[in-house]
């Protein structure tokens, strides 16, 4: 095997930081590479480097492709030469359809006159590469993530690619759309296109990478490849973080305390379709002191139960009872059900948890303005040490608490977001995909704050698509699927094992 | 001294919108001030300054709010004039005393917010639909209530909520003194001790809030531009009272409409009802999820946009001494337009009550100065609007190459 791409000593310097710092990647033909680090390790920037994002002369060092100098003026430059980066963000348009959005800025046109005949033909050819059962006229809103997943790598197909870059690709995948795209980059690889994969997921990586690239703080650490049998998550993880992470979850003492939150033969319709039951009977409970988790696929319901208890942020035709220590609370609306003693971190932080322009400091305080003012008038003061004060206990990573948040990473952002709830003064949290999109680092300084919330005597009801994650935190475990809960499990009773099969066999 | 020096002129670039405005209306008024040769600056043409704008900066306060909720009011013109057609048709057809009217007035403006409001609030109609509606609405309506005719005149009362001006508190010996030695025919004593009293008020803030940013440790503007700022305000302010003083002193209009702007100013800035709109400006579903009323919120913002637009209809009115059905014609795109050049977001949740005020004051005083100098209406409608576009542009151009 001949290296398709080497990157030599690349250095790459903003204003005040060096992002990249003499790194070195090397990529045979025909691989797959992963590369993985904590956010803010350098991934993205080495990416956005090697696709001319930052042109040739802005960074130093050397990247040799297909035998060649490459000097990519930009991003069409470096898609010239077949190298093709699919974004975390997916980059389509919703409301056109497959075939449009595979053949944007590349229309299969005469004189701008779009050939539509050859349009659908090629899509149709490009579907069945990528495994998608979906006609060429389907529009791109009516797919779900993993669909589109699909239609965005179909797109990359349809460019000549040599090299794809999937930056996160099952970020947002359901388990069965993560092992289906996986199984696609396997089928690509035998088809000799190159790839490398960005990701969190260990597992994933050390199931489809020939080889891994660990980078931390912007210098490549480690290069290791399967065939030497060295790949395992333990290994990853501490190059990632530089230490050894024997134990990846915090213990804490486990004794749950009285009766907290009680949620009684709850029933949820689909807020537009009104036929459709989307939460069915389901009754569940929390004690002081205790973690529960949820577990299930994507789309089980889960979120849609959380946000429906949650003020009825979600559905229609809610009934059932919520008991808080015995006594039945309102949770008709948000503010009540935070009034009531609730919070729900949701697992859209960018989108539903967070006024990004806003500062750090204005977000902190939104769920609870009322303890930093009187008669309406915020002590703006108050409100600074109180916002410091969180800093200061959630670790979060900033020089002021009057930075906005947009300018975070995805752990900080995750710590202003518990930073707000925490400031609300809940009795039970929902935690939903607490961790998701964050690195080790910050993961495991969330489980701190988690368990710190249990000792405090607090309930937490956590959300999780990584089971390990709910194996080494919670106390009890339901299992969800359609709907409906389908097994409860205890700590020492659980495992992937039981848990996959409660969910298969209902 | 040399990164003293850098670390000014980064904190210069990186508040550039908030200096930039300040200096735009200070450049835009002393080059009136030069080419009407000294016109523009009379005591006489300050007070009219007032007057002629009070009526935009008034609605530019609720627009603000709506703005930065992520709205806009393309009707609050219409409004207006409505509002003043219906005291018109109230006082002079009808003979309702004055009060009794105002207060008819008011209610009806807050009654049309707040069907508006209801539809944008809780019907999630966009707000540019919903108040094209109303503005065409309200506009057919005022030429109905009218008849197409003018309304007037109004009595003496009615008139001085726009042309009346603070009688002096200072006995008249005094004022007397003070005329002699300013050299002017008359002198208003409350109109300068006013003017004392609000720089005084200024200064104290100012160095109030700096001490505290300083007990708790967050970055402040630097001393030599706080200085700057502060004299060049407080010198503005001065200026323009002792000018007032010399002519007839303090419109009525100026108190209200100072009044109003520190009320929304504390509104925005300080008070838990101001964070909230601004929240939901930003991001109205984390706001949602946060427990905040955003229907509610969105709606009292159209009703307060309706109330203060009845407030300025009644202004407008007043000072004509007369409705006409054209009144408030296109008078929302001036309102719009002193929002945006003050620094709001058209995706809402940013802006300040006090840029919007800047901006119609640089609106205002464009107007007055281009009319002085007998600039044809047609050349005005487009330099007011190139001004719209470098305001905007120069706020995008500095995010840009910040971001």
């Amino acid at each position: 095997m001949t290296p398709l791409l080497e990157m030599r000593s690349i250095t790459k310097t903003f204003p005040g930081v060096k992002a990249l710092d003499q790194v070195n990647l090397q990529v045979m033909e025909g691989e797959i590479h992963a590369i993985c680090g904590e956010n803010g390790a350098g991934k993205s920037t080495l990416m956005k480097v090697l696709s001319g994002v930052y042109p040739a002369g802005s960074y130093e060092g050397e990247i040799h492709y297909d035998g060649q100098l490459a000097q990519f003026r930009d991003i069409t430059d470096s898609e010239h030469r077949g190298i093709i980066i699919i974004h975390q963000e997916l980059a389509l348009v919703p409301l056109l359809s497959i075939a449009e959005n595979l053949f944007l800025g590349n229309e299969r046109a005469k004189n701008g006159v779009i050939n539509w005949r050859e349009t659908f033909a090629r899509t149709e050819g490009l579907l069945k590469k990528v495994g998608l059962k979906e006609a060429p006229s389907t529009l791109i809103e009516k797919l779900g993530v993993g669909k589109q997943q699909l239609v965005e790598i179909a797109k990359a197909l349809s460019k000549e690619v040599r090299l794809l870059i999937l930056d996160e690709p099952t970020a947002a995948l359901s388990e069965a759309d993560s092992q289906a795209l996986l199984d696609l980059m396997l089928e690509l690889k035998t088809q000799g296109v190159t790839q490398i994969i960005i990701s969190h997921k260990l597992n994933e990586v050390r199931r489809v990478a020939d080889t891994v690239t660990v980078i931390r703080d912007g210098t490549s650490v480690s290069t290791t490849t399967a065939a030497s049998g060295n790949i395992t998550e333990d290994r990853i993880v501490r190059d990632m973080v530089g230490r050894d992470m024997s134990d990846r979850y915090p213990p804490r003492p486990r004794n749950p305390g009285d009766m907290l939150l009680e949620v009684s033969d709850w029933n949820v319709w689909h807020p537009e379709q009104a036929e459709r039951q989307v939460i069915s009977d389901i009754s569940f409970n929390v004690r002081k002191g205790e973690v529960v988790g949820i577990a299930g696929l994507m789309g089980s319901g889960r979120t849609e139960l959380a946000m429906s208890i949650f003020g009825r942020s979600y559905g229609r035709n809610i009934s059932g009872r919520v008991r808080l220590k015995g006594q039945e609370i309102d949770v008709s609306r948000i503010d009540r059900a935070i009034a009531n003693g609730l919070a729900y971190v949701t697992e859209d932080r960018k989108s539903l948890g967070l006024v990004l322009d806003e500062t750090i400091r204005t977000n902190i305080t939104l769920a609870n303005l009322p303890a930093v003012s009187r008669s309406g008038v915020i002590n703006e003061n108050q409100e600074t040490t109180i916002a410091e004060g969180y800093r200061g206990a959630l670790n979060i990573r900033t020089p002021s608490v009057f930075q906005k948040v947009v300018n975070l990473s995805g752990g900080n952002q995750q710590k202003v977001v518990l930073s707000k709830w925490l400031f609300a003064e809940p009795e039970v949290l929902i935690l939903d995909e607490p961790t998701r999109g964050i690195d080790v680092g910050a993961k495991f300084e969330i489980y701190g704050i988690i368990n710190d919330l249990a000792a405090q005597g607090k309930g937490v009801l956590m959300i999780s698509s990584e089971m390990p994650e709910l194996l080494g935190m919670c106390d009890r475990i339901y299992v969800m699927n359609e709907g409906e809960f389908v097994g409860e499990l205890t700590a020492e009773d659980a495992s992937q094992e039981r848990i996959m099969s409660l969910i298969v066999t209902e | 001294m040399d990164t003293t020096n850098k670390s000014l002129g980064d904190y210069f670039r990186h508040h550039m919108r908030e200096y930039g405005l300040l200096i735009a209306l200070i450049a835009i008024m002393v080059f009136f001030q030069v080419v009407t040769d000294g016109t523009l600056l009379k005591p006489v043409n300050i007070t009219n300054l007032f007057l002629q704008n009070s009526y935009i900066i008034i609605m530019a306060l609720g627009m603000l709010v709506v703005i930065v909720s992520g709205n806009i009011d393309l009707s609050v013109g219409s409004v207006m004039g409505f509002v003043g057609a219906f005291a018109a048709v109230m006082i002079v057809e009808w003979q309702v005393p004055v009060s009794v009217t105002i207060l008819a007035s008011l209610l009806l403006g807050t009654l049309i917010g707040a069907a508006q409001g209801y539809f944008v609030a809780y019907w999630k109609i966009p707000s540019f639909i919903v108040t094209l509606a109303g503005m065409l609405v309200f506009r057919g309506l005022s030429l109905w209530l009218l008849e197409g005719q003018s309304v007037g005149p109004f009595p003496k009362s009615f008139q001085l909520i726009s042309t009346g001006f603070v009688p002096d508190i200072f006995p008249a010996g005094l004022t007397d003194a003070l005329a002699a030695m300013s050299g002017s025919r008359n002198f208003n004593g409350l109109s300068m001790a006013l003017g004392v009293v609000a720089v005084a008020f200024i200064i104290w803030t100012g160095l109030r809030d700096r001490a505290h940013n300083a007990k708790y440790g967050i970055e402040d503007e630097p001393q030599a531009f706080f200085v700057a700022r502060t004299v060049i305000i407080s010198g503005a302010l001065l200026f323009v009272m002792f000018k007032l003083s010399t002519f007839r002193g303090v419109p009525n209009v100026l108190v209200s409409m100072v009044v109003l702007t520190v009320i929304y100013a504390f509104l925005t800035a300080n008070t838990t009802i101001g964070r909230r709109i601004y929240a939901l400006g930003g991001n109205v579903k984390a706001a949602k999820l946060s427990g905040i009323k955003t229907e509610r919120l969105i709606f009292l913002s159209f009703v307060n946009m309706g109330l203060l637009a009845a407030l300025a209809g009644l202004i407008f009115a007043a000072r004509l001494n007369t409705a006409t059905p054209k009144a408030g014609f296109a008078v929302e795109l001036d309102v719009i337009a002193a929002v945006f050049i003050g620094g709001a977001s058209m995706s809402g949740g940013s802006g300040k009550v006090i840029g919007a005020v800047v901006g119609a004051f640089i609106m205002g005083v464009m107007n007055n100065g281009m009319s002085i100098l007998g600039i044809g209406i047609d050349y005005q409608q487009v330099i007011k609007g190139l001004v719209l576009l470098a305001a905007v542009f120069f706020d995008v151009y500095n995010k840009t190459k910040q971001g």
